[in-house]
């Protein structure tokens, strides 16, 4: 076998596959070609005998040739004349063979017509790594070369990358796949990201997204997170620096949760799925490391939370009669969108007994009060995620999001004296001359109702927000629609 | 041969170097613990004790070690010992 040459200038060339029942058609037309004067160099992409008895057979298996030549199909014959292409036929074809090779009785045995298989070089993910290998990648991000006896994972740690869990190795031909995820360019800006303000293209998303464990389909939740992330309301600096528990919290809506197969459903908030799990790490990453958020540097949490990891879920829009929350939030019913949650870990509310929604209401409301401390007021948001059967005994009763939300307002303002410091021997508190007033726990935007979870299960779930938000007139949730 | 290595792209802003920089040395050794940490290789005992001596009679502590052969990495055990003693290290070459 003669090794991987370049291409000749002039003269007929052919790229087969062993694999492939036409190019194994046309094996006695290549060994006739072979046999004029002319003759023909084959690549073979698979077996390096094949096919037999041809003089000038080369091993492609690295797909070089085929890469550089463009193949998509098997057979391609192609004539070339001083350096360049002139004629290319794509599976048999004995008049287009017969013309370009010029060889009139060119299988004539053969049937006129047979189309050809896919080239080896266009099998799904090859095009990626023969881009990476062979031709030019156009990632700007700096090149990192590792050493053969070096482990990448490994070397991901030592660089500091990683949020304490492996990390997938950002190779370019994971990188050209994840950016197949969008249509965006991959110079493109998305924003600052704090507490560097560091430049985020589109590129470094992605390259985040890779080691996050993310699918190219993530990539527009990913983008559309870190876009909301970035508002200025949303106070991503002040969730990362704080000596709180906080870090971003996704709350997913549309069809793409179901298109990207998120889960709303079992065990939403936890673990097992790929979406959920790896869209929320890859924004904490991207906060890692293009906007140099690290524990113990910027990030000052004193006890920090397990969604710094990723915590990331899809509300479950099943319910016709269920309003979701991008829509209550101003997104158009059908549209895509994030919002964007300055969250807590979870906090389960067990209510077995409960069969009216007043008593639900009740319920939930004492387990909100307990969101920062029973006497904090007005300082954070929360989430309460209602689960299908709790919610079963609202739907039951006529009550939708807003009798729902109203109720829990009403049930969760109480009156100052009970509240203000002092109050039943407790320091904590809101000021002392709020004793005569009715004092809402939450304020005016700052509860956030969601549908999630199994079908069993007369739980709910609280997600407590961020007590820098007390100044919760600079500090929201944000929504934002997903661009595909 | 072709020696086969593998590409990866910076993840970060890039306003950092790509090697992690070294810290800094300290200013003074004074009430610092040097480890003197023989890398295994012949005399390099002997160097070690001149230096240790140096180190002793200005008053600075110190703690010695040694990895068992100069072929292989350190022990992760020397490594922990090290960083939980001591505040900086010398490394012994042979002469």
């Amino acid at each position: 076998m003669k090794p991987v040459s370049s291409i000749p200038p002039d003269g007929l060339i052919a790229v087969v596959k062993e694999d492939c029942p036409t190019c194994r058609l046309v094996e006695p037309v290549l060994q006739q070609i072979g046999s004029t004067k002319r003759g023909i160099v084959v690549y073979t992409q698979d077996d390096p005998t094949f096919p037999c008895d041809v003089p000038q057979v080369i091993d492609d298996r690295t797909l070089n040739t085929s890469f550089d030549l463009e193949i998509e199909t098997v057979p391609t014959l192609i004539r070339h004349e001083n350096g360049q292409e002139a004629e290319r036929v794509v599976g048999w074809n004995r008049a287009d063979w017969q013309r370009v090779t010029a060889v009139a009785d060119l299988g004539e045995e053969l049937p006129a017509h047979q189309p050809g298989c896919g080239s080896r070089s266009i099998e799904p993910d090859a095009t990626y790594k023969l881009r990476a290998r062979f031709g030019d990648t156009g990632i700007r991000a700096r090149r990192i070369q590792v050493d053969q006896f070096e482990d990448e994972i490994e070397t991901c740690f030592d660089r500091g990358w990683s949020d304490g869990l492996p990390v997938v190795p950002p190779t370019p031909e994971r990188i050209l796949r994840m950016l197949e995820g969008t249509s965006r360019a991959p110079d493109e800006i998305v924003g600052q990201v704090p507490p560097d303000l560091a430049p985020c293209t589109i590129e470094r998303v992605a390259i985040n997204a890779v080691m996050a464990g993310c699918l190219p389909e993530y990539m527009p939740v990913v983008l559309a997170a870190l876009e909301a992330a970035l508002e200025p309301n949303f106070t991503l600096h002040g969730i990362l620096c704080s000596t709180c528990f906080t870090a971003p919290l996704i709350i997913v809506n549309g069809p793409i949760t179901e298109k990207i197969g998120m889960n709303s459903s079992l065990n939403a908030l936890g673990q097992g799925n790929r979406a959920n799990a790896t869209i929320g790490r890859a924004l904490n990453l991207i906060v890692r490391n293009v906007g140099g958020g690290r524990p113990g540097e910027i990030d000052r949490s004193t006890f920090g939370a397990p969604s710094k990891y990723t915590f990331c879920f899809a509300e479950d829009e099943s319910d016709p009669e269920w309003q979701p929350l991008s829509v209550a939030r101003g997104v158009t019913s059908g549209a895509n969108a994030v919002t964007l949650f300055q969250g807590e870990g979870v906090q389960g509310i067990l209510d077995q007994r409960s069969r009216t929604p007043r008593e639900l209401t009740r319920s939930l409301a004492a387990g909100l009060l307990a969101v920062c401390h029973p006497h904090i007021c007005e300082w954070a948001h929360a989430v309460l995620v209602i689960s299908p059967e709790h919610y079963s005994i609202f739907r039951a009763a006529g009550w939708d999001r807003d009798r729902i939300t109203d109720a829990l307002f009403e049930a969760t303002t109480r009156n100052g004296e009970d509240v203000v410091q002092g109050a039943g021997g407790i320091a904590e508190g809101v000021p002392k001359n709020r004793a005569g007033e009715m004092v809402p726990k939450f304020p005016p935007d700052g509860l956030l109702l969601v549908r999630a979870g199994g079908q069993a299960g007369l739980y709910s779930a609280i997600l407590a927000g961020w007590p820098g938000g007390r100044a919760y007139k600079e500090s929201h949730p944000i929504t934002r629609e997903i661009i595909e | 041969m072709n020696v086969e290595s593998t590409v990866l792209h910076d993840p970060t802003s890039e306003f950092a170097p790509v090697n992690q920089p070294r810290r800094r040395p300290p200013t003074s050794l004074k009430g610092k613990i040097v480890a003197l940490q023989d890398i295994g290789k012949l005399r390099s005992d002997e160097f070690l004790d001149y230096i240790e001596e140096d180190l002793n009679r200005r008053g600075i502590k110190t703690l010695r070690t040694a990895k068992p052969t100069n072929a292989k990495r350190a022990p992760v055990e020397i490594l922990q010992k090290i960083e939980k003693e001591a505040d900086v290290v010398v490394q012994a070459l042979a002469d």
